[in-house]
C-alpha cells in the first residue's frame, strides 16, 4: 500500500481487553536481534505475517521528512532474485494479499495468505530485509508516485491538512511536527544515498520484530521464519532519539484557509503515553467525551445543539513520543466554530469539576471492553494491536490493559481531565473554508 | 490501505474453496413470517453480528421525495413506541453494542454486533425498531438537518463529486443515477407521512434476509428470532417492482475546483450480478485493472509513468443494473496524458486479450484468496447476506472455483469485446480545469 499510516492509532485507541485471559502468545528472539511473536488462531484459514521495522518519521531530520515512507515504496522495487513490482504479484498469484505502510514509530509490511502459501510471503520478506536494490530506473517514477500520494491524501484533503498544519504547531521540537508522507519539497529532494543510508542504518533484524496471527502450527512457523531470517546479519545498533518536547506553556493556534466546505475545529492536549499508570483513565475520559451517541460532546453538539455534523475525542497512547489527546469537531452549515469551542470548553470545564457517575462510568467500560472482543474478530487486527504494543514497549501490556480499565475510578477520571485538560497545554486548530467554483 | 487492492477487487470475490466452507457451514431458514434467516455458528469468540438487508431503497423513493428510503434507514433508531431516541443511543452504547443502519439504491440494511451475553436485548432492540420505530416529529427534522449537512459535507471529498456526477450520466433520470440521500431540496420536502408510509410499505420481513454469524447455534437464533420477531408481520406488498435503468451517451463532464489533482473516471454501463458473463468478466478485469499491485493499469500508469498513485477499474454489478468505471487521480496537467493512456489499455483488451500467463495468475489469485475474504465474522455476515440477495445458492463457495477455473482466453476476449466500449466512455474529470486543460475524448486516442 505504501501508505502514510496516520489514523490507525485512533482506530485502536479504544480497543481495550474484555476478558481477563492472557494471550498465548509464543514470544522467540533469534540469535540476529529479531523478536518474534506468534499467536495461533484457528477460527479462519487466513494467516498474516507482519514485519515490523522500529522506523518511522520520527527518526528523520528536517530537510529529509517523508524517507521512511519513500523508503517503504522503493521497498518493492526488489532484489537480485526479485524483479521490481515482482513481490506483489507472487504474493496475489498464490491466494494472498499484501500491502505495506509507514507510521510516525514504525514501518510494516505484511501479506495475508493461506497456511500451504505464508512460506512464500516468509522467503520474500527475509530476502528483502538484506537485499533490497532501492535504485534504478525506477527511483524518479515511484518519487512521483509518491507526490501523487500526497496531493491525494493531503493537498486536496481538507481535514487531513489541518492534521499536518496543526501537528507542526503542537510539537515544536519532537519529530512529530514533521509529516509521516513528508514535506512536498523534501520529498522532491530525497536522494538515492539518502535511501540506501535509511535501510541500512534502521533495517536490521536487531530493529525489527516479526508478528504472525492465524491458521498455522507454532513449530513449522517458527522453524521456517529461523530457516530465513536466521540468515540476514545483526547490524549495528540504530542511533537513539533523543529530542524531548519542552513543556507547552500557554495555548496555540493554527488556522488554514483552503478551498472546504465546512469549517474543522480541532484542540490538542499533551498527554503521557500508555506507559503511564493516567492512560488507562484518558482512554475511559475520550470515550465518556465522544464514544458513541450517548456521550457527552456527542449528545451536546450534534443532538441537542446541533451546531457539530459529528465530533471526536482520541487519546493516542501507542506512541514511543510525546502523545496527544485530541478533541474534533466538524461545523454544521451556517453554525460558527466559536459556538462550537465555547460548548467544548463547557463540556470540558464540567468534567473537570465533577466526577462522572458509576453509570456513565460503567458504560464506558462496557464500551472498551466490547470493542476489544470485537477486534479480536480479525487476524490482522489482532497482529496490529500485538504490533503496536510491542512498538511503544511490550506487547504483554495487552494484558495489563483490561485490568487497567476496570480499575479506573471516577476519581481518576476527574483527576487525569484536571491534570491534562489544561487551556494552556493545548493547541486549538481550525479550518476556514474558501470557496471559489465554476463548471 | 491501499484503495488499489481492496476497492477494485471487492466486487469480484464471491467464492470458497473447501476448507473455509466448511468453516461457514451455513444453513438457511425461513421463519413464518417470511424472514429469511442464514446462520452460521462461530464460537471462537463471545460475539455476535446481525447483517439484516431489506430489498428496496433508494430506488422506491417517492417521486420529488428522493432521500425518503435513506431517512427511513436513519431514523430507525431514533424513537420507537416504548423508547425515546436519547434512550435507545444510551441503551445501545451501554451494551457496548455497535448498530449502524443503512441505505443503498437497491436495500435498506441494518447492523448490529453485540457481545453474547447481551444477544436477547440486542434481538429485543432490532425487532423494536423494524415495527416500532415511531419517527416523532422533532428527531425528523434533526436527521434532515444532519442529512442537508452530510450531502454539503460531501462536497469537498473531490472523488465523491466525480462518482455523483458520473451516476448522473450513466443513468439519466432513474433512481441509480441519484444520491442515495436525495438533494437538499428533495430532503427538506419529505414529511413524516412519507416517511411513515414508506417504512409500512417496505420495512417488511418477506423481502428481508438476516445474517447470524457468531456464538450461537442455528438452533438457537431460530428459535429466539422466531419469539423476538413474531410482531414483526408480512404486509403482502411482495417484492417491489423494477426496472433496470438505460445508460446515457458518451460525454465530459468538467469539475473546475482548486484541487492539485485531477479525480477522474471513465465508464459506462456494465452488467447486473446474476448475468451469466459476470464471471469471466471479473476475471478480464482484474488484469486490466481490478488486481491491484497486478494489473495492467497500475503497471502502465503508476509503475512505468508515475501518474497516479492509485488506478484502478471495476464492473461494479447491482442485482438489477451494473457499472464499469476506472477511477484515477492525476495531477492536473497529466491529466490528458493518463487518460490517453488508459484508453489505449482499454483498446488494446479489446483487441489483443489476455495473455495464457495473465488468465492464471488471475484465476489463481481470485480462487485462492477466495477463503481468505472469511477472516471475520462481519465479512461472513455481508457475504451470506450477498449469497441469498443475489440467489446465489449456499453450495456457491463450493462451485466458485469450478466456474473460475473453466473460463479460457476466448472468453475473455469475447467478453472484453462485448462489455469495453472505448467509444461509449462517460468522462468526468474533477479538477483545476485551467491546468488540465481537457479538450475532447476522440476515438482514437483519448483526449
Amino acid at each position: 500500500m505504501r501508505i502514510a499510516f496516520f489514523v490507525f492509532f485512533f482506530l485502536l485507541a479504544t480497543l481495550a481487553p474484555a476478558r481477563a485471559q492472557n494471550f498465548n502468545v509464543t514470544e522467540t528472539t533469534l540469535d540476529n536481534g529479531l523478536k518474534v511473536l506468534l499467536l495461533e488462531d484457528h477460527k479462519s484459514a487466513a494467516v498474516t505475517f507482519q514485519v515490523w521495522y522500529r522506523v518511522g518519521s520520527r527518526n528523520e531530520i528536517d530537510g529529509k521528512s517523508g524517507l521512511s515512507h519513500f523508503l517503504e515504496h522503493m521497498m518493492f522495487k526488489g532484489t537480485p532474485t526479485v524483479k521490481p513490482e515482482e513481490y506483489a504479484r507472487i504474493i496475489a498469484k498464490n491466494g494472498g494479499n499484501s500491502n505495506a505502510f509507514t507510521s510516525q514509530d514504525y514501518t510494516v509490511y505484511f501479506a495475508t495468505m493461506s497456511r500451504e502459501k505464508i512460506a512464500i510471503e516468509i522467503e520474500l520478506e527475509a530476502d528483502r530485509m538484506a537485499n533490497a536494490i532501492l535504485d534504478g530506473p525506477t527511483f524518479e517514477n515511484e518519487k512521483s508516485v509518491v507526490m501523487e500520494e500526497r496531493r491525494l491524501r493531503t493537498d486536496d484533503n481538507p481535514g487531513a491538512a489541518l492534521g499536518e498544519v496543526a501537528n507542526a504547531v503542537v510539537y515544536m521540537v519532537y519529530p512529530y511536527r514533521r509529516p509521516v508522507i513528508g514535506w512536498m519539497s523534501d520529498i522532491l529532494n530525497l536522494t538515492r544515498d539518502d535511501l540506501i543510508r535509511h535501510y541500512k542504518t534502521y533495517y536490521a533484524p536487531n530493529n525489527a520484530y516479526i508478528v504472525a496471527v492465524g491458521d498455522f502450527s507454532t513449530p513449522e512457523m517458527l522453524a521456517k521464519i529461523k530457516q530465513e531470517f536466521g540468515k540476514v546479519a545483526r547490524r549495528p545498533d540504530p542511533p537513539k532519539v533523543t529530542l524531548v518536547e519542552p513543556q507547552q506553556q500557554g495555548e496555540r493556534r493554527a488556522g488554514l484557509k483552503k478551498e472546504a466546505e465546512l469549517p474543522l475545529l480541532a484542540f490538542y492536549y499533551h498527554t503521557p503515553n500508555i506507559l503511564d499508570k493516567d492512560a488507562y483513565a484518558l482512554d475511559l475520559l475520550s470515550t465518556i467525551l465522544a464514544g458513541g451517541r450517548s456521550s457527552r460532546l456527542h449528545h451536546d453538539l450534534v443532538y441537542e445543539k446541533q451546531i457539530a455534523t459529528g465530533v471526536d475525542a482520541d487519546y493516542d497512547g501507542l506512541a514511543i513520543g510525546p502523545s496527544a489527546f485530541s478533541i474534533s469537531a466538524q461545523v454544521m452549515p451556517e453554525k460558527n466554530p466559536s459556538e462550537i469551542e465555547k460548548a467544548i470548553d463547557a463540556a470540558i470545564a464540567k468534567i473537570k469539576s465533577e466526577p462522572v457517575s458509576d453509570r456513565e462510568l460503567q458504560k464506558a467500560k462496557n464500551q472498551v471492553e466490547a470493542s476489544f472482543v470485537f477486534g479480536q474478530d480479525s487476524v490482522f487486527g489482532q497482529a496490529m494491536r500485538f504490533g503496536q504494543f510491542e512498538s511503544v514497549s511490550k506487547w504483554q501490556l495487552i494484558n495489563d490493559y483490561l485490568p487497567g480499565i476496570r480499575a479506573v475510578t471516577a476519581a481518576d477520571v476527574l483527576r487525569v481531565a484536571k491534570k491534562y485538560l489544561d487551556s494552556d497545554q493545548r493547541t486549538v486548530g481550525l479550518l476556514i473554508p474558501t470557496k471559489e467554483q465554476g463548471e | 490501505m491501499k484503495p488499489l487492492l481492496s476497492i477494485g477487487l471487492l466486487a469480484a470475490l464471491l467464492g470458497l474453496p473447501s476448507r473455509g466452507e466448511t468453516r461457514l457451514a451455513a444453513s438457511r431458514t425461513v421463519l413464518g413470517n417470511g424472514l429469511v434467516v442464514v446462520a452460521s455458528e462461530q464460537k471462537a469468540l463471545p460475539m455476535v453480528t446481525l447483517s439484516l438487508l431489506i430489498e428496496g431503497g433508494s430506488r422506491l423513493d417517492p417521486a420529488g421525495r428522493e432521500g425518503t428510503a435513506n431517512l427511513v434507514a436513519q431514523l430507525l433508531t431514533y424513537g420507537t413506541k416504548k423508547h425515546s431516541a436519547v434512550e435507545l443511543s444510551d441503551a445501545l452504547d451501554f451494551l457496548g453494542a455497535t448498530i449502524s443502519t443503512g441505505c443503498s439504491e437497491e436495500a435498506v440494511t441494518a447492523n448490529l454486533t453485540i457481545l453474547k451475553k447481551d444477544l436477547d436485548a440486542g434481538l429485543q432492540l432490532l425487532a423494536e425498531i423494524l415495527t416500532e420505530a415511531s419517527f416523532p416529529q422533532e428527531e425528523i427534522e434533526r436527521e434532515k438537518q444532519a442529512v442537508i449537512a452530510s450531502i454539503r459535507a460531501q462536497e469537498e471529498q473531490p472523488g465523491h463529486i466525480a462518482e455523483v456526477k458520473f451516476m448522473e450520466a450513466l443513468f439519466p433520470k432513474s433512481p441509480y443515477g441519484r444520491q442515495v440521500e436525495g438533494t437538499a431540496e428533495s430532503v427538506k420536502r419529505i414529511e413524516r407521512t412519507v416517511l411513515v408510509d414508506f417504512y409500512e410499505k417496505n420495512i417488511t420481513p418477506e423481502r428481508a434476509i438476516l445474517s447470524v454469524v457468531g456464538d450461537v447455534s442455528q438452533k438457537e437464533i431460530a428459535e429466539k428470532l422466531t419469539q423476538a420477531f413474531q410482531p414483526w408481520q408480512k404486509k403482502g406488498g411482495g417484492k417491489p417492482s423494477v426496472a433496470a435503468p438505460t445508460p446515457g451517451p458518451p460525454t465530459i463532464i468538467k469539475v473546475n475546483k482548486q484541487l492539485t489533482q485531477a479525480n477522474i473516471i471513465l465508464g459506462h454501463g456494465g452488467v447486473p450480478r446474476t448475468h451469466p458473463d459476470y464471471y469471466a468478466i471479473q476475471v478480464m478485469n482484474y488484469i486490466l485493472g481490478g488486481g491491484g499491485f497486478s494489473s495492467r493499469l497500475t503497471e502502465s500508469i503508476r509503475n512505468e509513468r508515475g501518474f497516479a498513485y492509485s488506478i484502478y477499474s471495476q464492473f461494479e454489478p447491482q442485482k438489477y443494473t451494473g457499472s464499469f468505471q476506472i477511477v484515477m487521480q492525476t495531477k492536473n496537467d497529466s491529466a490528458a496524458e493518463a487518460i490517453k493512456v488508459t484508453v489505449a489499455e482499454v483498446r488494446k483488451m479489446r483487441e489483443q486479450g489476455v495473455t495464457e500467463a495473465e488468465l492464471n495468475e488471475a484465476k489463481d489469485y481470485l480462487i485462492g484468496s477466495f477463503p481468505l475474504r472469511f477472516d471475520t465474522n462481519r465479512k461472513v455476515a455481508a457475504f451470506l447476506s450477498q449469497v441469498e440477495f443475489y440467489g446465489l445458492g449456499l453450495d456457491y463457495p463450493d462451485k466458485y472455483p469450478e466456474i473460475i477455473r473453466k473460463i479460457n482466453r476466448e472468453e475473455v476476449l469475447r467478453v472484453a469485446r462485448l462489455y469495453l466500449h472505448p467509444e461509449k466512455l462517460i468522462a468526468v474529470a474533477v479538477a483545476d480545469q485551467t491546468k488540465a486543460a481537457l479538450k475532447t475524448l476522440d476515438l482514437e486516442g483519448g483526449l
